[in-house]
């Protein structure tokens, strides 16, 4: 396997040497010693346009700068450079055969013609060759409408076939493969432009896709029977031209142009993709990547794409109240809230305690704290667990990847500790495999030796080495590179901190990043990287959550709120017998099933929320779908127990925006200022506190008439 | 017509021993320290002076190629390319087999002028006693110290390994071949960057010929000048042809360039069967060049620029022949056939093209089209000539061009209406 | 199709010629090696079995699918059993234009099989190829690794009997 990667990486700085500023990520900052002198632009005129670019640049890249987009399907800005398909071919002056423009770098006073009858004579005979044997089942092809070869034949097919051969030995038919549950292949559709090949290959790190035979009759497959087992093997589906690999969970469920596309925010891993999320009759079909530079790039793991199909099952649609035989029972909203509010108002404030889930958005969070502060108590905790020993969350840059995700490509050494990057976060690994390619970058891992999809130096799985490195005690080659790097990156895995020496790990990993930090040139580098494990975490402790649930379950608490708590870290077990467990979350899971209240709350694909991810950044979901049955967005449930009375109508109507306007992010921290507090109009009147003794239930409330 | 002592190939048809021994009498490893020793620079000039250009079908300036070679590097290659599979070729094959010492010695001195450290002989796997043959002449050299670590004591280090092919007409493209022998399919590379600049294993490479290299030796052994003499300006020198096909004694044979085609088969191969008026056409340059009809025949020389000014080329010079009982559509269905076979499959207008110029071709023979389909088929090879990442789709067009050019007639006349 | 689950390993003679094979090659791009170790594969098995393929690559430590690339794509690697003599006849222009056609009838005929198949005794195998390079000598017929040329029906007939006698 690692003679391959080193194999990998050679023609890879085959294509660098090619064009350099293909690989050169788009956001990447230019270090001090990273910039070169800028070798002159050069000059070309692509339609007698003028443009200059660095040398290097391809001729498809220069034409892009100046707005001439050219036809292509192999190349893909993110793969390496195959020119095979010849959709790209241009006229150059003085060139007698036309040239691809994928894979031609310019040069000087060079004449590129992307209008001429050449060009076009070109493009069409490659389009006439494509569709020979392509089988153009468009009306049953579930790439319909987002299909390369459908979109440019529209320019450059014929009104006709001359494939008259049809009539005598018909087209090429080709097996399908069966590459596992998530990718539905139809290969007779297949154009070989090698793309998912090359994804596999270089970014995946999964080297299973190739092509067998050759000529007419050459495949693109797996040649044995075999699942494509990448985290990221989605991405082939949207990297596919053709409708040749199709998302089987999603096969025959829409055509595009039916769906309603909105912008939104995963949170399935720490990172906080960006994602479209597409959506018909309420119904959530698909989730697709968007791209971010700085996040996701144009990737997705599968997690969080193939999720979406557990969004319509086993949801909580109503609230509910445990009977006295302890069966949990449909109630109204009224109902359900009100019996959470006496149980909060009864509740002595050090007995109250509130555990923030994984999903948990920025602004249920605050809601939640507000509602435990205001009750008096600051039991207001997280499931995961950090060490509070030393700096603790005080400090936001002992918590997040200060690193960031896409500078990870600039590193030149990285060490994990206690990480499996590649299931805890699948897009970090990407680009950490991304730096070990395209960038030389080294990586060692202490802890379990797991397959990271690239090479790695594997110091040893005991928390000691950490101690070791952290004195600059060992002697280990790890150690030596670490220390001479101009830019290392240390990454500490947050699950492994719940361990007995979870403290000590993340005291020495820390020293040692402190000692890396003192002696880099580079000041704005910065080496300590902790990977939380879930979406809510940063946000969390950036609000003010302690992290963990631990001494406050020994405490013996009287009333629980988990919002959307489900990790198993709060068991009946290990609460007294009389506590209350009020859940508020959105799926019929381990929380739901201890609690003697629940609370129906929104995913987040059916709600406005805030999330942190794990380098610290904000972003926000938006609403595709609306909840189902009575399910609420969660802030606004909380809320409930706090607004006065006639005020819960009051915001209700207020506009989504104008809360997330009061997001403000103050020192990189977002600072929650919910228009509540103390602002309450005075011609509602003296409000009623659903959780003052003297309240009444109202049939006319807010919630029943929801 | 070439003198006696002018051949280079003197063991060409393989009557004396190819070994070690018998090579020495032919003149091979007499002088190669002293060759050596002239440097890069020189070896270079002298091979630029005698106009040699490549033998495998291009005709590039070999001397220019050698030149393109980076001066300072780590390291760089030499691959000489014995995948010899254009049909209507085998002079390389009588080369490895009955000249091998002459190729070796070749490899050694064009190793030096690029400054290579390793060479590797690509073989055709089908040559397989061929290979037999290179191998015992390479063990041969070894033991002598002609070849290896301060090879004919000259400072000069030069391991050589043979890389057998295994059936794949396409890895005789030079760049297929590099992907060949770093162990991958034959997929031709992208140019730019050209294989002097990124190569074999990442490295500076060239790529050349088995009779290019094999003729070096004698090039710096009697001087550039001499070889200049010979053949006609821009075409200087001999080349070893194969004639095939319907003529009385199909041979391979070393003459002058410019030979004219018609004294070369006379004089050489016995001439046409049933006589020179029994000429239907000829495929002057192996498989991948345009035939040329008898009245071109005629007067037709051989060498790459009457040939090319006839539209067609010199190529390998395998010259294919066909007497008029030839069923000429066949004739180039049949080829059509082989470069369908032998696309690699990478890019489109081959992959796709080459099936379906054949698919026509195929009901041509039987007279299945329709009149319009000619002129379908002539914009077909137009469609891919030109705009594949390497010269198969060229070669697979210009067959088809010429049967069309010439034949027209023939294949109208056949449609069955 | 059980023999395909048998695991291939090189006999310890053909281990050797392996890492001399391997060492063709420079450092760290010992994957270079796949051609000549599927050569020895066929060598010791007639043929290439995919467990023979997957064992190469491990045992250069590259991908299996880059052995299954290498072994589709060159034609010369048998991916189904062959017989002890696999005739292979050239069908290209030159040795067509030298009644190749008649040679490939009498191998038919005389053999009782057609391209692509073998003979029940297990002894032959008919295959087409594409030109062998041998054109002047044509019609030209390889039989394992010997190239038998300017053939005739007659000699044709005499190259079966002589290799069914063997």
């Amino acid at each position: 396997m690692w003679s391959l990667q080193r194999m990998l990486r050679q023609p890879l700085s085959r294509a660098l040497a090619l064009s350099p500023s293909r690989l050169a990520p788009l956001t990447a900052r230019k270090f001090a010693d990273q910039v070169q002198a800028q070798p002159d632009n050069v000059e070309l005129f692509i339609d007698d346009k003028p443009v200059s670019v660095p040398p290097g640049t391809t001729v498809l890249q220069a034409a892009a700068q100046i707005g001439v987009e050219i036809p292509r399907f192999c190349y893909h800005e993110r793969l390496a450079v195959a020119g095979n398909c010849r959709m790209c071919l241009v006229e150059v002056e003085k060139s007698p055969k036309p040239i691809a423009a994928c894979a031609m770098p310019v040069m000087k006073g060079m004449r590129v013609k992307t209008n001429s009858d050449l060009t076009r004579k070109a493009r069409e005979g490659v389009m006439e060759f494509l569709l020979v044997n392509h089988p153009l089942d468009c009306p049953i092809c579930d790439q319909g409408g987002e299909c390369d070869l459908q979109d440019q034949s529209m320019a450059f097919g014929s009104d006709k076939s001359r494939f008259t051969d049809i009539h005598f030995s018909g087209k090429r038919a080709v097996e399908d493969k069966d590459v596992g549950p998530l990718i539905k292949t139809i290969m007779t559709r297949c154009i070989h432009c090698t793309r998912c090949i090359r994804f596999a290959s270089e970014v995946a790190g999964v080297d299973d896709f190739g092509t067998t035979g050759r000529g007419t009759d050459m495949q693109v497959g797996t040649y044995v029977e075999k699942m494509f087992l990448s985290e990221l093997s989605g991405n082939i589906i949207d990297l596919c031209p053709v409708g040749a690999l199709t998302s089987k969970p999603y096969s025959f469920a829409a055509r595009p142009w039916e769906t309603r596309r909105i912008d939104s925010v995963d949170v399935l891993d720490p990172l906080g993709s960006n994602i479209v999320v597409a959506t018909r009759t309420n119904e959530v079909l698909r989730i697709l990547p968007r791209t971010n530079e700085e996040i996701n790039e144009e990737w997705l793991s599968d997690k969080s794409r193939f999720a979406c199909d557990g969004l319509k099952r086993q949801r909580l649609v109503t609230p509910m109240i445990a009977d006295s035989r302890g069966n949990l029972t449909p109630v109204e909203w009224e109902e359900a809230i009100v019996a959470a509010a006496r149980a909060l108002r009864d509740c002595p404030p050090n007995k109250l305690l509130a555990v923030a889930g994984e999903l948990a958005d920025a602004e249920s969070l605050v809601a939640l704290k507000d509602l435990v502060n205001r009750l008096g108590s600051e039991n207001a905790c997280t499931e995961q667990y950090f060490p509070l020993e030393g700096a603790g969350t005080d400090l936001r840059s002992s918590y997040v990847l200060n690193t960031k995700i896409a500078n990870v490509e600039d590193a030149d050494f990285v060490l994990l500790i206690g990480t499996n990057v590649r299931f805890e976060a699948p897009l970090l690994n990407a680009r950490i495999r991304k730096a070990f390619i395209h960038k030389e970058t080294d990586i060692a891992s202490i802890g379990p030796k797991v397959d990271l999809t690239y090479e790695y130096i594997h110091v040893g799985d005991s928390a000691s080495i950490v101690k070791d490195f952290a004195t600059g005690s060992s002697s280990h080659e790890a150690l030596k590179r670490l220390e001479s790097a101009k830019r290392p990156v240390v990454i500490i895995g947050a699950d492994q901190l719940k361990t007995p020496e979870g403290p000590a790990l993340l005291a020495y990993t820390q020293e040692l990043a402190l000692r890396l930090q003192d002696k880099l040139a580079d000041k704005e580098w910065k080496v300590l990287n902790v990977l939380q494990r879930t979406a809510s975490q940063v946000a969390a402790l950036d609000i003010g959550y302690t992290p963990g649930v631990g001494k406050y379950l020994q405490d013996g608490p009287k009333v629980v709120f988990l919002l959307g708590a489900d990790a198993g870290v709060v068991t009946r077990e290990a609460l007294p017998k009389d506590c209350v467990v009020i859940y508020q979350g959105h799926h019929g899971d381990a929380g739901a099933a201890i609690a003697d209240i629940v609370l129906p709350g929104a995913a987040y694909t059916e709600k406005r929320g805030t999330f942190v991810n794990a380098e610290g950044r904000a972003q926000q979901t938006l609403p595709a779908v609306t909840p189902p049955g009575k399910a609420r967005e969660d802030w606004k449930i909380i809320r409930e127990f706090q607004i006065p009375r006639f005020c819960a109508a009051w915001i209700q109507r207020l506009p989504a925006t104008r809360l997330m306007s009061s997001v403000h992010l103050v020192g990189g921290r977002p600072m929650l200022r919910l228009p509540v507090r103390g602002a309450i109009p005075a011609f509602l009147g003296t409000p009623t506190s659903i959780l003052s003794p003297n309240y009444v239930p109202d049939c006319h409330s807010s919630f029943a008439t929801r | 017509m070439l003198k006696e002592q002018d051949k280079i190939f003197t063991n060409l048809n393989g009557k004396e021993t190819p070994l070690l021994e018998g090579a020495k009498k032919r003149g091979s490893w007499q002088k190669t320290k002293e060759l050596l020793d002239l440097g890069s620079e020189k070896i270079i000039e002298e091979v630029k002076k005698s106009g040699l250009r490549g033998r495998g079908g291009a005709g590039f300036s070999t001397g220019l190629k050698w030149s393109f070679m980076p001066k300072n590097t780590s390291k760089a290659y030499l691959v000489v390319n014995a995948d010899e599979s254009e049909p209507g070729t085998c002079k390389d094959r009588d080369i490895s087999r009955y000249e091998p010492h002459k190729l070796l010695e070749g490899i050694l001195l064009a190793g030096r002028a690029i400054s290579a450290s390793v060479a590797y002989i690509y073989i055709r796997g089908e040559f397989y006693n061929e290979y037999l043959v290179l191998k015992k002449a390479l063990e041969e050299a070894y033991k002598e110290n002609l070849i290896g670590k301060n090879a004919c004591k000259s400072g000069y280090d030069l391991d050589v390994f043979i890389h057998r092919g295994a059936g794949a007409y396409i890895c005789g493209e030079e760049t297929a071949q590099l992907e060949s022998i770093e162990g991958k399919k034959g997929f031709p590379r992208m140019k730019p960057p050209f294989p002097a600049g990124v190569g074999l294993f990442g490295y500076p490479t060239t790529i050349n010929n088995v009779e290019t290299i094999a003729m070096v030796p004698d090039i710096l052994n009697r001087g550039g000048e001499w070889f200049a003499s010979l053949g006609k300006p821009n075409n200087t020198g001999t080349k070893v042809f194969c004639i095939s096909g319907h003529v009385n004694n199909p041979c391979n044979v070393e003459e002058e360039l410019g030979i004219s085609l018609r004294e070369l088969i006379e004089k050489y191969a016995g001439g046409v069967r049933g006589g020179w008026d029994n000429l239907l056409a000829v495929i002057p340059g192996g498989s991948s060049v345009p035939l040329i009809p008898k009245s071109i025949c005629d007067t037709i020389e051989m060498d790459f620029d009457s040939l090319r000014a006839a539209q067609s080329g010199l190529g390998t010079a395998a010259v294919i022949v066909m007497d008029k009982s030839t069923d000429i559509i066949a004739a180039i269905e049949r080829l059509s056939h082989f470069y369908m076979h032998e696309s690699c499959g990478q890019c489109t207008p081959c992959r796709e093209g080459t099936g379906w110029m054949w698919r026509i071709m195929r009901r041509m023979v039987a007279g299945n089209i329709k009149p319009g389909e000619v002129d379908k088929l002539l914009d077909l090879t137009t469609q891919i000539e030109g705009h594949t990442i390497c010269a198969l789709g060229d070669a697979a067009a210009w067959p088809v061009q010429g049967l069309i050019r010439h034949f027209r007639h023939i294949i109208e006349e056949r449609i069955v209406t | 199709m059980k023999e395909k689950e048998e695991q291939f390993s090189f006999t310890s003679d053909n281990l050797r010629k392996a890492k001399k094979s391997i060492e063709m090659y420079p450092k760290g791009r010992e994957g270079s090696a796949v051609m000549p170790l599927l050569y020895l594969v066929q060598e010791q098995c007639g043929w290439v079995p995919e467990s023979a393929m997957r064992y190469v690559a491990d045992m250069l430590h590259i991908p299996h699918i880059r052995v299954y690339e290498v072994a589709n794509f060159y034609t010369m690697y048998n991916l189904k059993p062959v017989g002890k003599y696999l005739i292979q006849i050239c069908r290209t222009t030159p040795c067509w234009l030298c009644n190749s056609e008649e040679v490939l009838n009498t191998f038919k005929k005389k053999l009782g099989i057609n391209i692509g198949e073998t003979t029940k005794d297990n002894l032959f195998t008919l295959k087409e190829v594409e030109c062998l390079g041998a054109c002047v000598n044509a019609p030209v017929v390889q039989i394992n690794n010997d190239f038998y040329e300017n053939l005739t029906p007659e000699k044709v007939e005499n190259i079966i009997a002589e290799l069914s006698s063997k």
